[in-house]
């Protein structure tokens, strides 16, 4: 597709999409904090896929994908839960 | 156009989504086994699930056209008692005769538990004793890479399963290429919040090329759209990809896998 097809297709639906982000970290600040003042690890690991989005590096998806998983290599013991989280805690 | 959704839930979906399909374009549905939203109590639970598998849904799918199959397991999320799901497991080979069983599945792993890989180990081993396909369910969000690699390294550890008979689902833009370097098939599932989107699923096709690729609804009891194939049909039109390059996507690729079991048909 050339890349002006591609804007005009595209570019309204991710403007949208930018804007969501930035009103949920604009809610986010407006949110009483956390008694230990620990920002909770989703934040921290959406705040750190954020920073990927503009370093021109490429591979954009595949490496936010990359940031949000487990990076261990092992079965646990038990599992803790049925659902997932969307980021990996170590703890 | 005409697709198949090689991958839907359909005991989860009204009579309504199979006339949807149908006028979209539904030749046939596969329907894996999987996890109803709460644990079963009984083995005897999973007994009567199968019995609405491969008796019940069937008819209800002719009813609009659609050919019906569907895969038989006990899913990753019920899989953390290795004792109950051996139960279960005992009662699948009296099903795999059955007309519309194409295989073992959607097994695979969820929180990648040593349990849930025991368990995931049995049910290749019960697809090796048998000869049946597998299709693989990968774990969710941030557990998705490593049950990826997990579950790639049991099957090939099995040493007797043909990644080209193993469907590996749910893959993403960072599990899709170790999946086809492995000689395994791939699917893309089309869910709304989580997973893939059509329009990142015609990224993916950009980038990896068109060969043992397949896409999917998964369409179940959560949010989830049954017409998830067709709209990723629209958006790869919309970008201008060839007739044939959408149609081997939708249609080709998953009945050439599916071809393997000897008992894949369309309604056409």
């Amino acid at each position: 597709m050339p890349r002006d097809a591609l804007v005009d297709r595209y570019f309204l639906e991710h403007r949208a999409k930018l804007l969501d982000v930035a009103a949920f970290l604009d809610r986010l600040d407006r949110s009483e904090a956390p008694a230990d003042s620990n920002e909770d690890f989703r934040i921290e690991a959406l705040q750190r896929a954020i920073s990927l989005l503009i370093d021109e590096k490429g591979e954009r998806a595949k490496r936010v994908l990359e940031l949000f998983s487990d990076p261990t290599d092992t079965p646990i013991d038990k599992a803790p839960m049925k659902g997932a989280d969307g980021a990996y805690s170590a703890k | 156009m005409r697709y198949i959704d090689p991958h839907i839930h359909m005991v989860s979906r009204i009579t309504d989504d199979y006339q949807r399909m149908a006028q979209a374009g539904c030749v046939a549905v596969t329907e894996p086994a999987f996890w109803a939203g709460f644990d079963r109590s009984s083995a005897q639970g999973f007994y009567d699930y199968y019995v609405q598998l491969t008796e019940v849904e069937p008819k209800r799918a002719a009813q609009f056209g659609i050919a019906h199959h569907c895969w038989l397991c006990i899913n990753p999320k019920e899989a953390e008692d290795p004792g109950f799901a051996r139960e279960v497991i005992a009662l699948i080979p009296g099903f795999l005769d059955k007309p519309n069983v194409l295989g073992i599945g959607e097994i695979g792993l969820n929180k990648n538990s040593k349990n849930e890989l025991e368990i995931l180990e049995a049910q290749i081993d019960l697809a090796a004793q048998h000869d049946q396909l597998i299709l693989v369910h990968t774990p969710h969000l941030e557990d998705k890479l490593k049950g990826t690699k997990l579950i790639m390294d049991a099957i090939r550890n099995h040493g007797s399963i043909d990644p080209g008979r193993v469907l590996i689902d749910h893959v993403e833009e960072h599990t899709v290429g170790p999946v086809l370097d492995r000689g395994f098939w791939a699917g893309m599932t089309l869910y709304p919040d989580t997973k893939m989107t059509p329009q990142r699923a015609a990224d993916v096709i950009e980038m990896c090329g068109k060969e043992r690729l397949w896409i999917n609804s998964a369409g179940d009891w959560g949010c989830s759209d049954p017409l998830a194939v067709p709209k990723c049909q629209q958006e790869m039109r919309l970008r201008g990809h060839p007739l044939a390059t959408i149609e081997q996507i939708s249609y080709e690729n998953p009945l050439r896998f599916l071809s393997q079991s000897g008992r894949f048909k369309t309604s056409e």
